[in-house]
């Protein structure tokens, strides 16, 4: 089937109930997308479906249509992205595992909300968990994002 | 895992040309401690390691000794040779040293990262590094110049006299033909001239963990690497009766099906084909001598055993006569449940084994262990493990076991599989796997004299022992008491300052294995201490900051972060309607921490809105890194105080992934603000020493909004 992913066609063989994740990772090879928990828990598998922030995990690679897959190795590779900026700015990351799932939920989040509230940042970033407790810096980056997106 | 008292041993340096140019400082360190002599290895006296390297074009490569896993040391160990080699911080580049004798741990003997240690066992070694680099570049421009070393000076990775310059990257050749210095004539630099340490520095690893670049053990991907999904015993020490593949081998994608020691393999070209074909085994198990474990069972007999004496672990006095004359006393009974660590990345291990070589790529905490298990199972010598240190997605000790399990059992698939193999865990597989924080039941009883202060003490801790059992019992086990599952009780400053006081130790085997869990027995001694000591305030009637203010005052480090995060989180001035604040105070892994909550209660939610923490870790090397740490140390810390729990039934765990154990979410974080002591002792560990007085200060503030003592983790309030 055909997947469009960071603004390339590829063509690919997979069973139509494969998880787009695991389409990404282990049949085109892009590793920055990441298993945390298969069940859409944990918010580590983040893409954007035609810019909507969408559990991998559990979407299955039939489910994704003609719709574009953007992932954190599309986003800006070189950390350009406003969301990415911030990220630097306030050192946000630890381990990291979790940062490119946070990274695109903050990057739709931004997209859709020039502005958002704590309330709005709360609920758009509480499905994705972060073990070394990197929440009060993402707070801060996503508010920080917003200003440099809106410049 | 405490630190062990901070270390001044000989290092004995090697320095050498490196092929194709540049500067290698490396460090063997002879001996390599009891742990190593444990292990098969044979550490060699003078292998040349590098920890430094200096190449033609400028770049510092600096080798960690230890893991990144997210607690900065990518960063704070660079910072220490890049203090004394006076590098140009632009030109650092870092990387994982390979596993290998020389990057031994300082004070532990052999390669890991654990206890909060990685910063201070560090200090001397990596700044000795870069100070013998420099010195060595002086003296190669001093005769290239034709002056003497000491017309030179360095500055921003040059060597400078007058109006001459050499870049470290031009000189490098010259000075790897240098004898090496005599040690005794390397001097570090005066603390007040650093330019580096103290400073707060951004992370070197964020360019690559916010484009997805960072390669983590389970981003390893090579050609012809496949992937292997393990069926593993549903109750520990179960073993395979038989199984039937068909249909797992029926699985588009599934290349083998092989049985190992930990259970049932199948490797296929890709995780989904392995995990469906692992979903369609068929085990039939031996379920073994743990098929009816249950927990709440295991409580009520951790209770019987509590009312019976146990091993001694720390006596004064005769506080059972004081406690008959006590005028007042307080009982108690705490409780903390097991726990997982639930790093972010699951457990995973790629192995490709050759007929002279076994390499692995994997987030390790163990690379020694590691490495002397896998020579074990290939029948090759340790030095013939390769072992590549992928990023570790968190690790909070989970990747820190004696028998090296997930590394074994990936090394078991690809023995018998024949294939070059990562071996992935599923959530569920991480969160069933074992290796969790014990399950700890404590009973106290302390008799307060008529002027409200304790005078005996009487304490019994039941719960499993961690290094009972592995190689670590001759160490960490002495006269039947395990230091970790008394440490932060035992030798609390509170117990020292009552005259009759009395520790005792049970420690059942239960067939459950357990692990260090971030802050090893602080997680559940520091709760009950400080839970205790806020009960005796109460009992006395005193305020519960003076009270401990008394119970400390030989102290001075305890009181300083005490009174710091008091005056800091205003204590004693009003707060708004609904809201209290609770304070606790604890020393682990050589820092001093306090912190203060401030909770609300909302139809029996706590609610957490601000914690103010104070912490003398001596000098503080990267102050951005220690705030970073704490945060995450409060997060992690109420994760446990909050919601989590694991429990069995029929010998099963019961939870299994992120649903039904929770961990804390963005929207629960508090604010959270972080208070450096200023001090120039010697450096104390950060990664852990937050942990422990976050569920204590959080239980005090509900003590002092609702009256009620939680006395149980997590914490449950009734409506």
């Amino acid at each position: 089937m055909k997947l469009l992913v960071n603004g390339k066609q590829h063509e690919v063989a997979a069973p139509p109930d494969m998880p787009l994740l695991w389409v990404i990772r282990d049949l085109l090879g892009m590793t920055g997308t990441k298993y945390g928990c298969g069940i859409a828990q944990c918010g580590a598998c983040t893409v954007h479906l035609d810019g909507a922030p969408t559990r991998s995990c559990i979407t299955p690679v039939s489910a994704v249509g003609d719709r574009e897959v953007l992932t954190i190795e599309g986003l800006d590779e070189k950390g350009g992205h406003p969301v990415q900026r911030a990220w630097a700015e306030l050192d946000v990351v630890q381990c990291g595992y979790c940062q490119s799932g946070q990274i695109m939920s903050a990057a739709a989040l931004i997209a859709r909300m020039p502005k958002p509230s704590d309330t709005d940042i709360d609920q758009a970033m509480s499905g994705n968990i972060c073990r070394c407790g990197t929440y009060p810096r993402i707070r801060a980056a996503v508010h920080r994002a917003a200003a440099l997106a809106r410049r | 895992m405490n630190p062990l008292p901070w270390l001044s041993r000989r290092e004995f340096l090697q320095t050498g040309a490196l092929v194709g140019g540049g500067l290698v400082i490396g460090f063997v360190v002879p001996g390599a401690g009891r742990l190593a002599q444990a292990q098969a290895a044979a550490p060699g006296p003078f292998i040349p390691n590098a920890f430094l390297q200096i190449d033609r074009d400028d770049t510092v490569r600096v080798l960690l000794a230890h893991s990144e896993m997210g607690q900065g040391i990518w960063t704070a160990l660079p910072m220490l040779i890049a203090e004394e080699l006076d590098a140009d911080w632009s030109k650092i580049r870092v990387e994982h040293a390979p596993a290998a004798p020389a990057y031994a741990h300082t004070a532990f003997g052999v390669q890991m990262t654990g206890g909060s240690s990685s910063t201070w066992s560090e200090f001397e070694r990596y700044r000795r590094a870069g100070a013998t680099a420099r010195a060595m570049l002086v003296q190669a421009a001093a005769a290239r110049f034709g002056v003497t070393a000491g017309d030179c000076r360095t500055g921003d990775g040059q060597v400078i006299c007058g109006e001459k310059r050499a870049r470290y990257g031009e000189l490098a050749d010259d000075a790897a033909k240098l004898p090496l210095p005599d040690p005794a004539n390397i001097v570090l630099k005066d603390p007040k001239d650093w330019k580096i340490i103290g400073k707060p520095t951004k992370r070197l690893d964020t360019p690559e963990k916010i484009t997805g670049r960072a390669r983590f053990g389970m981003d390893v991907q090579f050609a012809g690497l496949k992937t292997a999904v393990i069926a593993r015993a549903p109750v520990f020490g179960a073993t395979v009766k038989s199984f039937d593949d068909s249909a797992a081998r029926a699985v588009p994608g599934v290349l083998k099906v092989v049985q190992v020691p930990s259970g049932v393999a199948v490797v296929a070209e890709h995780f989904w084909a392995a995990k469906l074909g692992r979903d369609a085994l068929s085990v039939d198990w031996d379920l073994g001598p743990n098929a009816a474990l249950d927990s709440d069972a295991m409580r009520v007999q951790f209770r019987q055993l509590a009312e019976k004496p146990g091993a001694v672990a720390a006596q004064a006095g005769d506080p059972k006569t004081a406690m008959a004359g006590a005028a007042k006393a307080v009982e108690a009974e705490y409780f903390v449940p097991y726990l997982a660590h639930a790093p972010m990345e699951p457990l995973n291990c790629a192995v490709r084994i050759g007929p002279d070589r076994c390499e692995i790529w994997t987030g390790t905490q163990f690379q020694t262990m590691d490495q002397g298990v896998a020579a074990g199972i290939t029948g090759l010598k340790p030095e013939q493990v390769s072992i590549q240190t992928m990023f570790l997605g968190g690790g909070f000790g989970r990747r820190a076991t004696a028998a090296s399990d997930f590394v074994a059992d990936a090394v078991h698939v690809a023995k018998a599989a024949g294939l070059p193999v990562k071996t992935v865990w599923t959530r569920e597989d991480d969160m069933h796997g074992g290796y969790y924080r014990p399950m700890y039941l404590h009973r106290a009883r302390v008799g307060l004299g008529a002027d409200g202060m304790p005078d005996a003490w009487e304490h019994t801790i039941v719960g499993q022992s961690i290094a009972m059992g592995t190689s670590f019992e001759s160490m960490m086990v002495r006269n039947g008491v395990d230091e970790t599952s008394v440490e932060g009780a035992a030798n609390s400053p509170y117990l020292k300052s009552v005259e009759n006081h009395r520790v005792e130790l049970h420690s059942p085997v239960t067939g459950i294995p357990v692990l260090w869990w971030r802050s090893v027995g602080n997680s559940h001694t520091a709760f009950v201490m400080e839970s205790l000591v806020d009960e005796l305030a109460a009992a006395a009637a005193r305020d519960p900051v003076e009270y401990r203010r008394a119970l400390l005052k030989n102290e001075p480090r305890h009181l300083g972060v005490l009174n710091l995060a008091a005056e800091k989180a205003g204590w004693g001035q009003p707060l708004p309607a609904g809201r209290a604040r609770g304070i606790a105070v604890h020393f682990s892994f050589a820092s001093w921490f306090a912190q203060v909550a401030e909770v609300s209660v909302n139809q029996g939610a706590i609610r957490v809105h601000r914690v103010v923490c104070a912490v003398d870790c001596g000098v503080a090397v990267n102050p951005e890194a220690i705030r970073a740490q704490v945060e995450s140390a409060v997060a992690f810390g109420l994760s446990a105080a909050l919601h989590g729990k694991l429990t069995f039934k029929d010998g099963r765990v019961q939870q299994s992934n992120f649903h039904d154990f929770p961990v804390l979410r963005l929207s629960e974080m508090p604010d959270v603000e972080v208070h450096i002591v200023s001090s120039s002792e010697k450096p104390g560990g950060i990664g852990e020493p937050g942990v422990p007085p976050v569920a204590p200060a959080v239980a005090n503030a509900v003590f002092a909004l609702t009256g009620k003592r939680l006395r149980e983790m997590p914490f449950r309030l009734a409506g």
